[in-house]
């Protein structure tokens, strides 16, 4: 099929429309909004479900609902929205039901703003929701990454019968992109624990509660046991340019994508960094990391938060090697030339001992660089 | 001469499951429970019904059906129940909710279920009080009355007034049948299992959204006598909360079932 030039939202829509999704859910938010505008349309139009709720507190409660009948479901929203919908997440997780959900995450906490940010990365990967459970929480890095990867979304949420929470941010929500749309998914028939009717059969019940604490016990292994399988099976990352380098830089979605054109900027000077961006932020590629640092002699972290991932990262260096960290927050978006100058400033001072806490100088630097930039 | 074959006369609805029930002694939602089942057999909707359990006292009602069934969040049902329809459209989808659940917590999303005409049916129990935490003020306790988080009674300066739902849902122009009935006498048992009837007909006609109000009786937490607790319903809240038909629609007013 031939590349067509998408705008982010609406690609990750009609990807949602072709993966199978047969019922969606949602309340308009800015910078998610178009993927709600898309399906108003495009669901119908293939006597699919559409509704617009009466806030995201309802549209994940339906999709809760259209879960449960076995059918692939989702919504789309944006930081805020995304917070209102903790509660029912928290019950999809506990009732074992998959569904899809879509963050294009803006700046925050609060209202915040609508420009891109990063920093849901606690919310969406380590859960949000209340109790125990782990959702399955992959970062594209572009239009055509996300696209692809909505298909695989569906089929771990199914696999699993997880949630999976999909993080791109307004970047790649507005951006408009060429990209190659998979075709079009047969519709599965329903799995043997949907509530479809019990025509013909016992009568099945789908619920989050186990009033028995020794019951929810074992509900909670199970997902712990089921979790573990994912860590083991479902880790995905992609290395760039990392064969010989000396510095590795670990950033995900847009900040992974801005901090590849500054790769290649330093390479073009000779200067040996490369590129480790995981795909999965949950299952985090931990072994993969803690390989990586025994390889190089420094690593990068780049978000677009103040350093949430960086501590999944530390996790898995265990001090390894000096770990380096820059973020821009509230809405800013790195440009390739600020990643650029960090790589430099860090290969002039290979041999500079190790910070206690990469926060403190980065932000003194980042302060110097605002002040600049006014 | 052989003895003619018995009839028989009460038996347990092939909709109902069969176990021991975990209500209070003298509580209706028995009741409410049976009449939905009986209702379900005699529609024949029994294979293809998927209920929607509340938070409160009935978060276990799925437990006493013989049908598919979810468990909600609480207030969440009307919400839970459209993403199963609107999948589903073929399906007949209920919720059980009470007062709290219904009127309070899930105040959005009832309205907004029946302002779209969900082509569900709500089964909405008002017994005035939060019976599964234990007695605490709900948005249909009546004024003066005493619970454990209104102690000198509902002060309706401080605490505002009760709502009447099925008056505020009957304005909504989704909605196809919406009345009130009480479970405090076998004469209002009766009727209240003929609006259950007629409300699933709504949903099956597609005629919009329906709910049901039934209005039940708490004894444990009105500290009152099984039989003083229907006498309450009688007395204080059928003056609160008016028996009546509050929106019917045109075909299922000509219906005869």
């Amino acid at each position: 099929m031939a590349k067509k030039l998408y705008k982010g939202n609406e690609a990750f829509a009609e990807a949602a429309v072709r993966a199978g999704c047969e019922g969606f859910f949602g309340y308009p938010i800015t910078p998610s909004t178009e993927f709600l505008e898309y399906m108003a349309w495009r669901m119908p139009e293939l006597g699919r479900a559409f509704v617009q709720a009466e806030s995201e507190v309802a549209a994940i409660n339906m999709v809760y609902g259209a879960a449960c009948t076995g059918k692939r479901v989702m919504t789309a929203s944006s930081s805020p929205g995304i917070s209102l919908m903790m509660e029912g997440i928290s019950y999809i997780a506990g009732t074992e039901v998959p569904c899809v959900i879509i963050n294009v995450m803006r700046g925050g906490p609060g209202l915040g703003n609508i420009a891109p940010s990063q920093g849901d990365y606690y919310q969406m990967v380590k859960g949000g929701g209340h109790g125990d459970y782990f959702p399955i929480a992959i970062a594209p890095a572009s239009v055509q990454e996300a696209v692809d990867l909505i298909g695989l979304s569906f089929d771990l949420a199914e696999k699993y019968r997880s949630v999976v929470h999909v993080l791109v941010d307004g970047n790649l929500g507005q951006m408009m992109e060429p990209c190659e749309m998979p075709p079009m998914q047969e519709l599965p028939a329903p799995p043997e624990w949907a509530v479809t009717g019990a025509k013909g059969r016992d009568a099945n019940i789908l619920s989050s509660i186990y009033i028995e604490p020794a019951d929810e016990e074992v509900a909670n292994i199970r997902l712990l046991k089921r979790w573990m399988e994912i860590e083991e099976n479902e880790v995905r990352y992609q290395e760039y340019s990392l064969e010989d380098a000396e510095i590795a830089i670990i950033a995900f979605g847009t900040s992974g994508r801005v901090s590849s054109t500054a790769v290649r900027q330093a390479r073009a000077e000779g200067i040996k960094v490369g590129l480790f961006r995981p795909i999965t932020l949950a299952p985090f590629p931990k072994k993969e990391i803690s390989a990586l640092a025994k390889r190089v002699k420094r690593i990068l972290v780049v978000e677009m938060n103040t350093g949430m991932m960086l501590e999944d990262v530390s996790q898995c260096v265990q001090g390894q090697v000096p770990i380096e960290f820059y973020g821009r927050l509230g809405g800013m978006t790195p440009l390739p030339d600020e990643i650029y100058d960090e790589i430099t400033r860090i290969s002039q001072n290979m041999d500079a001992p190790a910070s206690p806490n990469p926060r403190l100088e980065w932000v003194a630097r980042l302060e110097k660089i605002i002040e600049g930039e006014k | 001469m052989v003895a003619p074959a018995p009839k028989i006369v009460y038996q347990r609805p092939a909709s109902l499951a069969t176990r021991v029930t975990h209500y209070c002694p003298g509580c209706t939602h028995g009741v409410a429970h049976r009449l939905i089942a009986e209702v379900l057999d005699e529609m024949g909707l029994r294979e293809k019904t998927i209920g929607v359990a509340p938070v409160g006292c009935s978060v276990f009602a799925y437990n006493y059906f013989n049908h598919d069934y979810v468990e909600a969040a609480h207030g969440r049902a009307p919400a839970m129940a459209t993403g199963i329809k609107r999948v589903l459209p073929q399906q007949t989808v209920y919720t059980y909710q009470g007062d709290g659940d219904l009127a309070s917590i899930g105040m959005a999303e009832i309205m907004h279920a029946a302002a779209r005409g969900e082509q569900i049916t709500v089964v909405f129990i008002n017994n005035a009080i939060y019976g599964m935490t234990g007695g605490q003020m709900a948005p249909t306790t009546l004024p003066g009355m005493v619970t454990t988080s209104s102690p000198g009674g509902r002060d309706v300066e401080s605490m505002g007034f009760p709502i009447r739902m099925s008056e505020i849902l009957a304005k909504m122009d989704g909605a196809g049948y919406i009345v009130r009935r009480s479970l405090h006498d076998p004469a209002n048992i009766r009727k209240a299992k003929k609006a259950i009837r007629l409300a699933f007909e709504t949903q099956e006609r597609g005629l919009g959204f329906s709910m049901v109000e039934l209005l039940s009786s708490c004894p444990t937490n009105w500290k009152l006598t099984p039989v003083d607790a229907l006498t309450f319903i009688e007395d204080r809240m059928i003056p609160m909360f008016p028996l009546g038909d509050y929106k019917v629609n045109d075909e299922i007013a000509n219906l005869r079932v």
